[in-house]
Formats: C-alpha cells, sequence, structure tokens
C-alpha cells in the first residue's frame, strides 16, 4: 500500500505542524501502523479472553452458577486467598526491608544482590517446586530434621506458601525501590533534627511517602499469588481438598473434561486478579 | 563508615542506632538466602554431585534434548515477535493519539494480571480443535495450532507482551525530539529519521525487554501445559519435562534439566541488568 512509496525520492511536501512532521504519506503510515496494533492486540489479547467468557457462559449463567457453587472450587478458592494472604504479611514486611536495604546502605555486592532479586521472574515454577521437594520432599535433605519435628512441608500448604514467597519475591522490592529512591532523605533528615526517633520518622514521614508504591507492590504480589500454578502443583500435589489451590482445581476439571466448570472457575479467578490491578491503577491515578 | 562532617552525621542519625542497621540488614539478607539462595543452591548440588559427565548423559538423552531444542527455538522466535510488535506498540502509544489510546495502553497489562494457567486455558477455548476457529485452520488449511509448536509461541507471546512494550515506552517518551527534528530539516523521511535516529537510541531497551522476555518463555509452564498437551519430541518443552520427571521420580533428569533452566535464567538476568543500566548511561551521558 503506502509502503511502495515510501522509496520514492521526490521531494515530499513537508509541513511543520505543531512540532509534529506530516504529509499524506505519514499520515498513510500512521494509520496503518495503529491498525496493525490494535489488531495485534485484538488478535492475541482480546479474542481469548471472549473465547473464554462465551467458553463459560456456555451452558448460560445456570452452568456458571451451578459450576461455581461446587464445594470443590469453594474449598480451592479458599486455600489460595488463605495463601495469597500469609504471602502479602510476609512480602510487606520483608520486601519493604529489603528495598530499603538496597537503596539507603552500600555494601559490596549490591549491584549483584540487586540483579539477583530479579531471578524469580525468570526461573520455570516447575524448577521452584522441585527445588522445594529437593529439600523438604521424603528422600530430602531435610528430611530428618522434618521427621524429628513431625513438621509436613512437601506436599502440604507451608510448602506451598514457601513455593509463592520465591515466585512473588521480586514485586515488593521492585515497586518500592523505585519510590523510595525518588523520595530521598532529605525529609527523613528533617524530622530527625527535629527529635523524633527512627519509627516515627519512618511511620510519619517515609512511609506516608511510599504509601503508593507499596500498595500496588502488595496488589501484584496478591495477585501472582493466586495465579500460581506450576510450583505449588508440584510441590502440593494438587490433593483434592487439602492442597487443590484454584488454579490446580481448573487443571484437575480440564484433565476430567468438566470444561464449563473450568473455564467458569478460571473466568471467576481472571476476574478476581484482573479487578485487582485494575482498580489499584485507577486509585494511583486518581490520587495523581 | 566514620563521621566527620556535621552534614554526614546527620546522614548517619542517632535514631538508627548501629544495632538496628544491623539488624534491618541481617532480617533481609536472611530474607533473600531463606527463600532464594538455599533452595538454588540445593538443585546445583543435587545436580552434580553425580559429577559433570552424568548431568551431560541426562541432557543428551533424545527426549530431553528435543524439549529443551523446542523450548529454545519457540522462546526465541517468541523474543524476536516480540520485540517488533512491542517496539511497535510503544511507538505508536507514545507518537499518536487516537480513540481508544488509553484502553489500549490498559490491555498491554492484562497478561500481568491474569495467571498464566488461564491464559492458557483461554487459548484452547479459542484455538482448540472443537473450537470455530481452531476447525477452521485444522479443516481448511491444515494448521493444528493447540498440542502443537504454533500453540506454544501464542502462549508466550501473550503472557509476554508487556515486557518490550514497557521496557521501550519510556525511552520513547523522554527521548529528545530535537535531533528527529534536525534530520527532518535536513529532508530526511519519516522513515529513514526512524531506522538511523529514533531506533538506534531504542536498541538497548528493545534487547532488555525481548530478553527478559525470553528469559522468561524458557521457564514458562501454566500456559503451556495446558496449549501443549505434553507430547514427546513434539510438544514437549523443557519446564513441562522436568515435570514429567519430577512425578515419575526421576532426580537425574529433573535436576540436570533444572540446572541448564537456571543456568540460562542466570546469564540472562544478569545481561538484561547490564543492558538496563548501559541504556540509563547512555540516556544521561
Amino acid at each position: 500500500m503506502t509502503t511502495a512509496s515510501e522509496h520514492s525520492t521526490q521531494v515530499k511536501p513537508v509541513t511543520q505542524h505543531r512540532g509534529r512532521i506530516s504529509s499524506p504519506i505519514d499520515i498513510w503510515r500512521r494509520r496503518l501502523l495503529i491498525f496493525i496494533v490494535i489488531t495485534y492486540t485484538a488478535v492475541l489479547i482480546l479474542a481469548p479472553l471472549v473465547g473464554l467468557i462465551s467458553g463459560a457462559f456456555a451452558e448460560g449463567l445456570g452452568g456458571i452458577i451451578s459450576a461455581v457453587s461446587d464445594p470443590a472450587v469453594f474449598s480451592a478458592f479458599s486455600l489460595t486467598l488463605y495463601i495469597a494472604f500469609i504471602i502479602i504479611v510476609i512480602h510487606a514486611l520483608f520486601g519493604t526491608t529489603l528495598a530499603w536495604v538496597l537503596v539507603r546502605y552500600r555494601f559490596p555486592g549490591r549491584r549483584l544482590l540487586n540483579a539477583f532479586i530479579d531471578l524469580p521472574f525468570a526461573v520455570s515454577p516447575v524448577v521452584v517446586g522441585y527445588m522445594l521437594l529437593l529439600l523438604f520432599g521424603r528422600n530430602g535433605m531435610l528430611a530428618p530434621v522434618l521427621d524429628l519435628f513431625q513438621i509436613k512441608v512437601a506436599f502440604a500448604v507451608p510448602g506451598m506458601i514457601l513455593a509463592t514467597l520465591f515466585v512473588t519475591l521480586p514485586f515488593m522490592a521492585r515497586e518500592v525501590m523505585p519510590v523510595l529512591e525518588a523520595f530521598g532523605i532529605e525529609q527523613e533528615q528533617a524530622a530527625a533534627t527535629l527529635g523524633a526517633n527512627g519509627w516515627q520518622t519512618f511511620w510519619m514521614v517515609t512511609f506516608p511517602a511510599l504509601r503508593w508504591g507499596f500498595i500496588y507492590g502488595v496488589i501484584l504480589t496478591f495477585a501472582r499469588a493466586l495465579g500460581e500454578f506450576g510450583a505449588v502443583l508440584v510441590v502440593g500435589g494438587g490433593i483434592q481438598g487439602r492442597t487443590e489451590t484454584a488454579t490446580l482445581f481448573i487443571f484437575r476439571a480440564l484433565d476430567g473434561r468438566q470444561y464449563v466448570g473450568a473455564y467458569s472457575a478460571a473466568l471467576l479467578l481472571g476476574l478476581l486478579s484482573l479487578i485487582l490491578v485494575v482498580g489499584t491503577e485507577f486509585l494511583r491515578r486518581r490520587e495523581k | 563508615m566514620t563521621t566527620t562532617t556535621p552534614s554526614l552525621a546527620i546522614k548517619d542519625t542517632p535514631h538508627r542506632a548501629p544495632w538496628g542497621r544491623w539488624g534491618i540488614k541481617s532480617a533481609a539478607f536472611t530474607y533473600l538466602i531463606v527463600l532464594l539462595l538455599i533452595p538454588l543452591s540445593v538443585i546445583f548440588q543435587d545436580g552434580l554431585k553425580d559429577g559433570l559427565v552424568n548431568l551431560w548423559g541426562s541432557i543428551s538423552l533424545p527426549i530431553a534434548w528435543a524439549a529443551l531444542r523446542l523450548t529454545l527455538w519457540t522462546s526465541a522466535l517468541m523474543a524476536v515477535i516480540n520485540a517488533v510488535m512491542g517496539t511497535l506498540t510503544a511507538y505508536v502509544l507514545v507518537r499518536y493519539s487516537f480513540p481508544g489510546k488509553s484502553f489500549l495502553n490498559a490491555i498491554v497489562d492484562l497478561p500481568l494480571a491474569i495467571p498464566t494457567l488461564v491464559t492458557g486455558v483461554m487459548l484452547v477455548v479459542l484455538y482448540g480443535p472443537q473450537s470455530i476457529i481452531g476447525g477452521w485452520f485444522k479443516d481448511q488449511l491444515g494448521w493444528q495450532i493447540i498440542f502443537a509448536p504454533p500453540g506454544i509461541i501464542l502462549a508466550l507471546l501473550f503472557v509476554n507482551f508487556p515486557f518490550v512494550v514497557r521496557a521501550v515506552q519510556p525511552v520513547l517518551e523522554s527521548l529528545d525530539r530535537e535531533s528527529e527534528e534536525a534530520a527532518a530539516t535536513l529532508g530526511a523521511g519519516s522513515a529513514r529519521i526512524f531506522w538511523q535516529v529514533t531506533l538506534p537510541a531504542l536498541w538497548s531497551s528493545i534487547a532488555s525487554g525481548a530478553l527478559l522476555s525470553f528469559a522468561r518463555a524458557i521457564g514458562e509452564f501454566g500456559a503451556i501445559v495446558i496449549v501443549a498437551g505434553n507430547i514427546p519430541f513434539r510438544s514437549q518443552t523443557a519446564a513441562i519435562y522436568v515435570f514429567g520427571e519430577v512425578e515419575s521420580s526421576n532426580r537425574q533428569g529433573a535436576s540436570a534439566m533444572s540446572i541448564v533452566m537456571l543456568s540460562l535464567a542466570f546469564v540472562l538476568v544478569l545481561f538484561v541488568d547490564w543492558l538496563r543500566k548501559r541504556g540509563r548511561k547512555e540516556r544521561t551521558a
């Protein structure tokens, strides 16, 4: 289409318009590029979403309601929420501490450590689950100790919590660090000279400034924890009623060809994380 | 740390007593060591205890080798497509204004919010053999999408869509328009300006976004296990292979493949970090 004429060397009527250069060719190229991008996102991202919604509604709203009111769905979602809540408490506390240490303190190896935090983004969830089995499994390295104290970690909830902690580790630090860096230390110094102690300075000066980074970190961690699958499958085993989370329920339902059940639960889980992330983004924008 | 000047004395204020500082530091380090370092080192210890020869033996089994090859080529192809389309999307989002732009901008983050397993389910619903579209592709064109490499690539593209866009977008926004305008006044067409002025300034961010998505793609499991369907030599990726080995209690095979995947992750994450730092330096210079 327009690309053929791009190669002509003739002088084009170039008009400077609000600092933007536009000729007829540019206008067509612009339309073409916008068209390509919209088509790409529509086919890649929106179409599957629509597909899932129509798949869940295949037997009407009644089908979804009866599928979702299955007690297995309830217990799976409860376990998922339970794990996700524990995750955010631990990461909110230690993730913020880690961000603080990386931004405010200088020590050898800080740069390497900073890069290291991103590792869970790249490590396969299956490998994460497997690592924990090597540690806590029946023949695992820590098996004697666990047997001694009668603690069960693998194929139980504690192992699933550890796996999810690993996978969600980067979010908190990555959201809090840039805010902490931008905030600087002047106001803290002012508070200190006015006689505030460490805790007072943190809670009354630093934390309010970090608020949005902190909240966004917590929400992203929570959303990611809701959706974790591979790691909890390997370490938890997906035992129905005991270690079956929402994602594991979906997996089992698909395996058993209960399509409406699987699609409805997938839709519910997808909506839950979507509302969380979009809602927070909306709140943050309104704040600005 | 010695504090000699009064200004530094404020920095190391009395409100942060040395023990508090050490307490905070050791809390952060313990957190990292317990959650990251111990599990990671256990896998290397387990995989390497029988020596490198055995490790190589496990990886070079035809079935393992095929899984690794499939993972690498699908991930690489995805990274290339993602680099091109992600850069294009970022360009359109930054430079043009059109109705629905803020909606498009919101959609970019959607894959981050959707659990990867749900992504896999969505793709099977849409392109699976029982669906209208999947059936049409199979009957009319003879293409199988689900349980085959195209489905894997689609799933990887979906899951990794935000990474290149979000890496390029801020750089493009902060890019100085002066050199582009200078090129325009000198008579360069906008295609030439893009290739010779804009794109060179974006290289490091495109590369870091694409490599990050490549690194994530190598380990992707949730989206792929549904879409690929675990057929050895055809649609079994490295992550699915590890899963199978763990399920069948083949510790050696699982550890060997895990070590290969972890080493790739290490190298890629460090390289992405280096690229980002270099990009930041280039921009401030």
